[in-house]
């Protein structure tokens, strides 16, 4: 009974302690966490034979490595690559790990490491390991085009990707239009929104999403900026707001951007995004 | 009362501290940190922090073998050599005789850990030539360790009042390895978003020991010391966990019956 | 001196873990030296050897007697003398810094007698304490347990050989299959049961077998030797003078001890209704016989 009762109250007390303790470490910076094996290749050897299951385990581990630091807004993720590269040595053939990986670690930061030749090394090794495995080649283009903008090289590895066998039409459609017209608004709306189709993750999809309501907001502030400025011209003043130019019928209504939030006019004449909007223009290049 | 647990907990170590597989277990630890010392000379300015991570980690990784095989003998290995008998029906009480065997056992574990520790600061010595402020974060990385260590004894104490001695260590094992992944487990069930999910892994994770906040590692063999709070925290954590377990294998120890 | 009897699996060791309190009863209750048995002061006042016991790996035999006297309460030069002492009476006093492991089965029962005497009880148990020993062996804890005896310890044990308890005890009780056969004087408790005599003869003629055959319930040749059993006492002298008329020559004739097994397969059938439950009081200190 006494012994009994003594657990109980011995649980009671220990629930409080570990919430205090949560709570005291979640104020703290996070510290890195050990990677016990730095290469591939000695896990390999030291996980007796498991190296699918193993490969399995790394690669949680990145997914929840990469989870867990952007949710805590991490400025750096410097042991992604690492446990993407033990994850693909594992396993040659987990083609989301490249996948994943030519997103987030190419991308620059918040939204990823920013490590885009980390990245390009990955998904090469991937071609080398998975070599009919056409959409590598669009993951590649896509890290020349979109983080590097080196468009020839681009253009390039969409043309070799459109090559391979059951690679879809529009490779060769890319190639053309990143080779003709780098950096157009278009090219990279049709790139994210073919990242968007086949992403394997949510993570993947959302940072689509985020990347094309970006893109989209630009372009419309783009549209409203030249609206303002033929505004100017025409009545030879600048508008004080948007209003303005709805009732002087340039508008039929104050737009809204992707996320829902309305834009409005900065002090210095520009368009900008509305206070609560949910869009993240840094994310383009 | 008081007397006779005294004297099952220094019996008990010296039965346990003779045991030869513990030796070994030491041998090999030691060993590893002779080792780590010759593959840092090799290896470009980290060598300290390999050694700290590697000496660190064998203290962890045999100090929970160490902990886990005379965890498992603590009752179940009586029972089934039946000195238990003899035990008993001398004027001993069993909670006595649990608590005793208990102390008894951390006394062994610590004993272990203190050698492997010396050898620890041998080897880093022997590398660095000196011994400077930083180095004794080790100190307190090894009680953390050594607190976890008391835990996993006082599970492998609860699972041998009930099964055989190849099953609670097993089980014993499976715990330590779950206590390790806890906050994993529970932010899988926080991110999940399915409501009786997170409340499963939060019962577990208040239900079982959670070991995540007693490894500081990396973090010593990067010169960081714990905050003192974690210091306090973990102590009372341990010591609070002890006594349930201490508690819960009285209760099922009073019940037995040796047939 | 008290018997414990029976065929394995009968109980015996139950009965003993009960009263020691490592087994609980389902019901009913035992009086030890006047006391409840689960009295936590009466371990002060007993001894107890387990069946084949056996103790830790790596502690020497002193340590071990020191272990068990501190944790009944000795200390000091007391403990020391006392464990001295106990060495010497049962023989080990050259081998007590000897590691436990490396004893053998005879020293290893020595060790447990020493063990259940450290803290000079006046109630001792014995499980089986001849069990597994050479005849050697057997002789030196027969002996032990006479020196007890001597000394007036009341002794209980339990074992499944009839002769041990012959030679050893004053009053046995007989379990089986978890009940109360008899409890008593040993001789007293088979004497109902005695199954005859068995007479040998030495080439005996046809004739007389003829002659003999009435009286027997069994007729046994084995080479020129003739085992015949006579199942009635007072057929015994006729069988006799019959075989003598003939001139036949005689070997021996022995009254049959009844087996302790043939006991139980008699009493098994006749007094099951009669038999106590273990449960219930037996009388546990027969002060008065030792």
């Amino acid at each position: 009974m006494i012994w009994g009762s003594v657990v109980m109250a011995a649980f009671a007390a220990l629930w409080p302690l570990q919430r205090a303790i949560d709570r005291q470490q979640r104020s703290l910076p996070q510290a890195e966490g050990l990677l016990y094996f730095r290469s591939g290749r000695a896990l390999r050897r030291w996980g007796l034979g498991y190296d699918g299951l193993l490969a399995d385990i790394y690669w949680t581990r990145a997914v929840q490595y990469f989870g867990r630091k952007r949710l805590a807004h991490a400025r750096r993720y410097p042991l992604l690559g690492a446990l993407l590269r033990i994850t693909t040595a594992l396993d040659p053939h987990l083609l989301i790990a490249y996948r994943f990986g030519s997103i987030f670690l190419a991308e620059k930061p918040p939204g990823g490491a920013g490590e885009p030749q980390a990245a390009l090394q990955l998904i090469r090794r991937g071609i080398v390991a998975n070599p009919s495995y056409w959409r590598l080649w669009e993951d590649l283009g896509f890290i020349y085009y979109w983080d590097l903008k080196d468009y020839p090289m681009a253009a390039r590895a969409f043309q070799t990707g459109s090559r391979q066998p059951g690679a879809y039409v529009w490779m060769k459609a890319m190639a053309a239009a990143v080779a003709a017209q780098g950096g157009e608004i278009n090219t990279s709306r049709l790139l994210w929104t073919q990242i968007y189709q086949t992403a394997g993750t949510q993570d993947v999809r959302a940072s689509a999403v985020a990347h094309l309501a970006a893109l989209d907001a630009e372009q419309q502030i783009s549209e409203l900026d030249k609206l303002v400025e033929r505004y100017r011209r025409e009545k030879g003043r600048p508008p004080a707001s948007l209003e303005d130019l709805v009732f002087s019928g340039y508008l039929r209504a104050i737009p809204k951007d992707p996320s829902g939030a309305a834009y409005t006019l900065a002090r210095d004449g520009r368009v900008t995004l509305g206070p609560s909007s949910k869009v993240d223009l840094s994310l383009l290049p | 009362m008081i007397s006779r647990i005294i004297t099952i907990a220094l019996h008990t170590c010296k039965e346990s501290v003779r045991e030869k597989v513990l030796y070994n277990l030491i041998g090999f630890a030691l060993l590893l940190m002779a080792a780590a010392v010759l593959f840092g000379s090799i290896s470009l300015g980290v060598d300290q922090i390999i050694l700290i991570n590697l000496g660190l980690s064998a203290i962890s990784v045999f100090g929970l073998l160490i902990a886990i095989f005379i965890g498992i003998g603590l009752v179940s290995k009586e029972i089934e050599r039946r000195t238990i008998y003899n035990i008993l029906s001398k004027p001993v009480a069993r909670p006595e005789f649990i608590i005793g065997k208990y102390c008894g056992l951390v006394l062994t574990l610590t004993i272990n850990a203190a050698v492997m520790t010396a050898g620890f600061y041998v080897a880093l010595f022997y590398l660095q030539r000196r011994l400077v402020g930083p180095d004794w974060i080790g100190l307190q990385c090894v009680y953390f360790i050594l607190l976890q260590l008391a835990i996993v004894i006082g599970v492998a104490l609860l699972f041998s009042c009930v099964t055989t001695p190849i099953l609670s260590a097993t089980f014993t094992f499976c715990v330590y390895v779950i206590g390790n992944f806890l906050s994993d487990i529970r932010w899988f069930g926080q991110e999940s978003g399915n409501t009786s999910l997170l409340k499963l892994t939060s019962v577990i994770y208040y239900l079982l020991p959670n070991f995540s906040d007693f490894q500081t590692i990396s973090q010593t063999a990067h010169g960081v010391a714990a905050p003192p709070y974690l210091v306090t925290a973990n102590t009372l954590y341990a010591l609070l966990y002890i006594t349930i377990l201490i508690c819960a294998s009285v209760l099922i120890f009073e019940a037995k019956e040796f047939r | 001196m008290f018997g414990l009897l029976g065929p394995n699996g009968a109980g015996k060791t139950t009965t003993l873990k009960i009263l020691l309190r490592l087994v609980f009863p389902t019901s009913g209750t035992a009086r030890l030296l006047g006391r409840k048995f689960d009295d936590p002061q009466i371990h002060r006042r007993i001894g107890y050897l387990p069946e084949n016991p056996y103790f830790y790996d790596h502690l020497t035999a002193e340590e071990f007697l020191r272990y068990v006297g501190q944790l009944c309460g000795l200390s000091g030069g007391n403990l020391r003398h006392r464990v001295r002492a106990l060495f010497d009476r049962v023989g080990l006093a050259d081998f007590q810094d000897e590691p436990l492991r490396k004893f053998s089965k005879g020293m290893i029962q020595r060790v447990g007698i020493a063990q259940a005497l450290v803290n000079d009880p006046e109630l001792i148990f014995l499980d089986e304490p001849m069990s597994g020993l050479d005849p050697l062996g057997r002789r030196d804890v027969r002996n032990l347990i006479l020196q007890l005896k001597a000394e007036g310890k009341t002794i209980f044990f339990s074992t499944h050989i009839l002769s041990d308890a012959e030679t050893l005890c004053d009053r046995v009780a007989v379990l089986h299959r978890g009940r109360l056969q008899g409890c008593g004087e040993l001789r007293t408790l088979l004497q109902s049961a005695v199954s005859g005599t068995e007479i040998l003869f030495e080439n005996p003629s046809d004739e007389v077998l003829q002659a003999v055959a009435p009286f027997c319930s069994s007729i046994f040749r084995t080479g020129g030797r003739v085992r015949v059993t006579v199942p009635k006492e007072s057929d015994v002298e006729k069988c006799l003078s019959v075989a003598i008329q003939l001139h036949a020559k005689l070997v021996s004739m022995n009254p049959v001890g009844m087996s302790l097994e043939d006991y139980f397969m008699a009493q098994v059938g006749g007094r099951l209704e009669s038999a106590k439950r273990p449960g219930e009081e037996i009388p546990v200190s027969p002060r008065d016989d030792s």
